[in-house]
């Protein structure tokens, strides 16, 4: 276990991934919850890449540069919406916005 | 070897402690900051293993625009008012969620590392790292080849983002906004109002706006207006 | 020649002509229009029999298959004719005798509103009753019988403006109905058997067939055979069916519907053949319906119940032929009953037209003075359906009366019963030529019956909760909105020409189609060799000197019936009201049962079973509706519209994966 191999890496993507995880369910702010994504898509990238090293194939770097590409198209949609409903509001959060109700 | 060691350790580190800080702080400037760490930090991790594209692709675009926007946002809310973390109605969703993540946590350490040990995934035929290559080539080749098709909708997907941004944000002729904050209306009203009556070509002002007293206040609250505004 | 699908293709022509401009061509346009499509397909009937006589026996069948009609893998149900010995004789006498019916009622419904719909009704009849006979399947044949049971109740209730017209109608489809039900069950159990509902294939397979299956098969197709050829229990319905007007109970309630079950069981014969005691029960059914038939018909006032009831004991004839095994005696008898009792109706229908729409026969009289055509036609029908010799009754009564007596267990008491009922027969028969023709007096003269016994009406003895559906049988008057009303001074007078050929025609046949089936020697079986190869079972004549001895025997009974009727009605030397008693104008009280049964315990049965079906069968599907709304009601809650609360739902997803990941590796 502390002979340093790839799976250190793999420990600190998933540590990351569950504290960003907890943070979006957690925190009501829209755009922390949004940065917590952010932090989730990272550790993802940072499993992608070990495996990339680990198992000698490039198609993992390939997804990772896929997967940036795609959340930044995301922010910027995302924040765009964010700030189409919250900017009449001040102190708004996610708790506000409940009208898709069942 | 031991250089790879501490670079892991430090950056780890910082990783780390960016991701609690994204969770933890109140104040959505800082958490903004504490993700630029974690970017930084996992930027380079990725220079670690040896992906020096994806390194600079990831201070360039996340660190660099990404964030941006969210500072941008921010500012734009006026989001610096305090999220009281204390008020949350659904308390015990808190601790549940936290024994969640541990049980995330845990439960993704046993996979991963299990699936490291046994090396589940066959290395790659197609697409090995040559190291005869350099690190863009080698990703450029099978970027442009293998994942072409990907490629190209990638660059859709950016335009559509794009688009859409404009779309949702913008504020249409007649969009009703908040008049205690804002008396006069739109900036665009509020110089309506100024020209209105200077207008060559008009025989009759227009009834609402002819008001003196609002263009008088109008002029005189143009300059606080003004800073005020939210500028969209 | 082989166009086997001409013979139906005229009819079904005729009809639909006459469906989309049958009233445009009007009275009588479209009576001729649908005499000549019958007229065609017998026509087309005779040209085929000529090419089958010219094959030699052992391959006398054309076969033809139009498509195929349900092609279910193992069930394949074709759109075929076979047109074999058989279906050639019936198509014969149903086209023959159809197309003058068709010409007679041009005559007879003259002057109707309803014309054009009456001889549409009648084309359909036709084409459905040749499809019964010319089905290569029993699911063809069922295609046909339904249809001539939905015609029949079409045409029974023509007037349907009346009520009671419209009863008479329903009760026929009704009845019908319950025999269709054993029709249905027995072709699901022959299917289930052999294999196939082709006859032919059937004809293949029975020998093997055991005989508990071929009892039960048999059973069931004879209780269709006793809804569609009125016998017990369900004849109920063909008195009733007078009130359809007189060639419509001619054709169909004399010559060709009521015999379709003769038919079944005899294109069935393969199967029936190896029915053990079915044939018995089927014998003594036809024996007692006879028996009692005739009975209730000696003391019917109106001249086509009297005929109805006639026609009721001619068929229980047949059933005691078929149970007999004797099916080529059943054929005999039903052909030669085609002929007389359609000569009967006809000229039945003839005295009504003359007498202002008159039926009961207690105001005719003498009437042999005003229409001597009438008169003559209808004896030569009179002195057939007695059984007097050399008309065409005795020959084919007398067949089966032989055919019956070596029947084991109890053949003597069923040729007894048999030879009971012949005596009845001329009896009833020549009561009503007394009562109509002779007599001596003119009963309408005067405006009450007089010295006639009052037997009291069926109507009144209906009781008064009956519902319309059921006892209630009117008087069945030929409703036309002419004048109905017999006035004293009213001459009666021959029907036209167009009514009158018919008869005439009907009345040769009468006399001389003993000759089908003579029984003095071999080669004048004509009938019997002809039919022969597609007839199974063995019937076992007695030696020719008993059947002199029986032959006698029923010539003398027959006499006796004719000259008892004589001594009552013509010498009234005995008081008729001693003979015509209720119970037997009420048909022994069998109807009003029925209807107090039905409409009693019956009606009850059927209220409670409609309450289940609506509270619980019905409860059940809106119970599920409204059983998923109370669900979502329940399960709405959890759409909160709080994004968080989704987002920790996602996550505790996330979590059981991980979870159900890691067991999976670890075992």
């Amino acid at each position: 276990m502390f002979t340093f191999t790839g799976s250190w890496y793999l420990v600190l993507a998933a540590a990351i991934f569950a504290i960003g995880a907890v943070g979006l369910i957690v925190r009501r702010n829209p755009l922390v919850m949004f940065m917590c994504v952010e932090l989730m898509l990272n550790a993802v990238n940072l499993t992608f890449v070990t495996f990339s090293r680990m198992l000698n194939d490039v198609g993992g770097q390939a997804v990772v540069f896929f997967v940036m590409v795609v959340a930044a198209a995301e922010v910027v949609v995302g924040l765009a919406i964010i700030v189409a409903i919250m900017r009449r509001r001040e102190g708004a959060n996610a708790d506000d916005i409940s009208l898709m109700r069942g | 070897m031991r250089v790879e060691v501490f670079t892991f350790l430090v950056a780890g580190a910082i990783c780390l402690f960016g991701a609690f800080g994204v969770v933890l702080f109140r104040n959505p400037v800082h958490n903004a900051l504490s993700l630029v760490a974690t970017l930084f930090g996992v930027a380079v991790l990725f220079i670690a293993q040896e992906a020096y594209f994806l390194a600079a692709i990831q201070v360039i675009v996340y660190a660099g625009a990404i964030v941006v926007l969210f500072l941008f946002v921010i500012m734009l809310l006026g989001v610096d008012r305090a999220e009281a973390l204390e008020s949350d109605p659904f308390t015990g969703r808190r601790i549940a969620a936290i024994i969640g993540g541990v049980v995330l946590l845990g439960g993704s350490l046993a996979v991963l590392l299990a699936a490291g040990q046994r090396a589940t995934g066959a290395e790659s035929a197609t697409a090995p790292l040559d190291p005869a290559l350099d690190d863009v080539e080698r990703l450029g080749r099978v970027l442009f080849t293998d994942y072409i098709f990907a490629f190209e909708i990638t660059a859709l997907l950016l335009t559509v983002a794009v688009i859409g941004a404009v779309v949702l944000t913008r504020r249409t002729v007649g969009d009703p906004i908040d008049l205690v904050d804002f008396p006069e209306g739109t900036a665009l009203d509020v110089w309506e109002a100024e020209h209105a009556l200077e207008d060559e070509f008009d025989d009759e002002p227009e009834g609402d706006i002819a008001d003196e007293s609002a263009v008088e206040s109008a002029d005189d609250s143009a300059g606080d207006v003004a800073d005020d505004e939210v500028v969209s | 020649m082989d166009q086997v699908w001409l013979i139906p293709a005229f009819p079904v022509a005729g009809f639909l002509l006459l469906v989309l401009a049958g009233r445009r061509l009007g009275d009588p346009k479209a009576g001729w229009l649908a005499t000549l499509a019958v007229a065609g397909s017998f026509a087309a009937s005779v040209a085929l029999f000529l090419s089958l006589r010219s094959q030699p026996a052992e391959s006398r069948q054309i076969t033809e298959t139009l498509w195929t009609w349900i092609p279910a893998d193992s069930f394949q149900v074709s759109f075929g004719f076979l047109f074999d010995e058989l279906s050639a004789v019936m198509c014969l006498f149903i086209t023959g005798v159809g197309a003058l019916i068709h010409l007679y009622a041009i005559g007879y419904m003259r002057d109707d509103p309803e014309f054009p719909r009456f001889f549409t009704y009648l084309n359909l009849f036709i084409a459905s009753m040749l499809l019964l006979v010319l089905g290569d399947n029993l699911i063809l044949t069922f295609l046909g019988w339904e249809g001539v049971g939905a015609c029949s109740y079409l045409l029974i209730s023509f007037w349907f403006t009346d009520p009671a017209n419209a009863s008479a109608g329903k009760k026929a489809f009704v009845t019908n109905r319950i025999g269709d039900f054993g029709f249905m069950l027995g072709t699901f159990l022959v299917f289930v058997t052999f294999g196939t509902i082709d006859y032919l294939k059937i004809g293949e397979a029975a020998p093997g067939v055991a005989a508990a299956t071929a009892t039960a098969i048999a059973l069931l197709f004879f209780l269709a055979a006793t809804g569609k050829s009125a016998q017990l229990p369900l004849f109920v319905w063909l008195p009733d069916a007078m009130a359809g007007p007189t060639p419509v109970s001619a054709l169909i309630h004399a010559a060709t519907m009521v015999t379709s079950g003769v038919f079944l069981l005899t294109r069935l014969s393969p199967i029936l053949e190896h029915a053990g005691w079915a044939n018995d029960l089927i014998a003594w059914v036809g024996a007692i319906t006879a028996l009692l038939a005739a009975g209730a018909a000696l003391a019917q006032n109106d001249i086509k119940k009297v005929l109805a009831y006639s026609t009721v004991s001619q068929l229980g004839f047949m059933f005691i032929a078929i149970g007999s095994q004797n099916y080529v005696g059943a054929l005999f008898h039903m052909i030669t009953h085609a002929f007389f009792k359609a000569l009967l109706f006809l000229g039945a229908g003839a005295v009504i037209y003359s007498m202002a729409h008159e039926q009961d026969m207690r105001r005719y009289g003498n009437l042999r003075k005003y229409l001597p055509v009438t008169f003559v036609t209808m004896g030569i029908g009179w002195l057939a359906i007695s059984g007097i010799p050399p008309f065409a009754g005795f020959w084919s009564k007398d067949e089966i009366l032989a055919g019956s007596f070596n029947v084991q267990p109890a053949g003597q008491l069923l040729w007894f019963v048999g030879l009971a009922t012949a005596i009845l027969t001329a009896f009833y028969m020549t009561r009503l030529m007394i009562m109509t023709f002779f007599g001596g007096v003119e009963q309408w003269r005067s405006d009450a019956p007089e010295s006639l016994p009052e037997v009291p009406d069926d109507v009144e003895t209906t009781d008064a909760h009956a519902h319309d559906d059921l006892a209630h049988d009117g008087h069945g008057h030929d409703d036309h909105g002419h004048d109905h009303h017999l006035t004293p001074e009213h001459t009666p007078r021959e029907a036209p020409v167009l009514m009158m050929a018919p008869l005439v025609v009907l009345s040769v046949f009468a006399a001389f189609s003993g000759v089908l089936n003579l029984p003095f020697a071999d080669k004048l079986h004509v009938l019997e060799q002809w039919v022969e190869p597609v007839i199974s079972g063995e019937h076992e004549l007695p030696a020719a000197g008993v059947q002199w001895v029986l032959a006698i025997i029923s010539i003398i009974g027959a006499a006796t019936g004719v000259f008892f009727a004589y001594r009552v009605y013509q010498q009234r030397k005995v008081d008729a009201a001693k003979l015509e008693r209720p119970v037997l104008a009420n048909a022994w009280y069998i109807d009003a049962t029925y209807a107090d049964v039905v409409g009693g315990p019956g009606e009850a049965a059927f209220q409670g079973i409609a309450d289940f079906d609506h509270d619980v069968v019905d409860a059940a599907v809106v119970g599920v509706g409204t059983g998923t709304g109370g669900l979502a009601k329940r399960l709405r809650p959890l759409q909160s519209g709080f994004v968080r609360s989704y987002a920790f739902g996602i996550g505790l997803g996330a979590v059981a994966l991980v979870a159900f990941a890691v067991v999976r590796m670890s075992l």
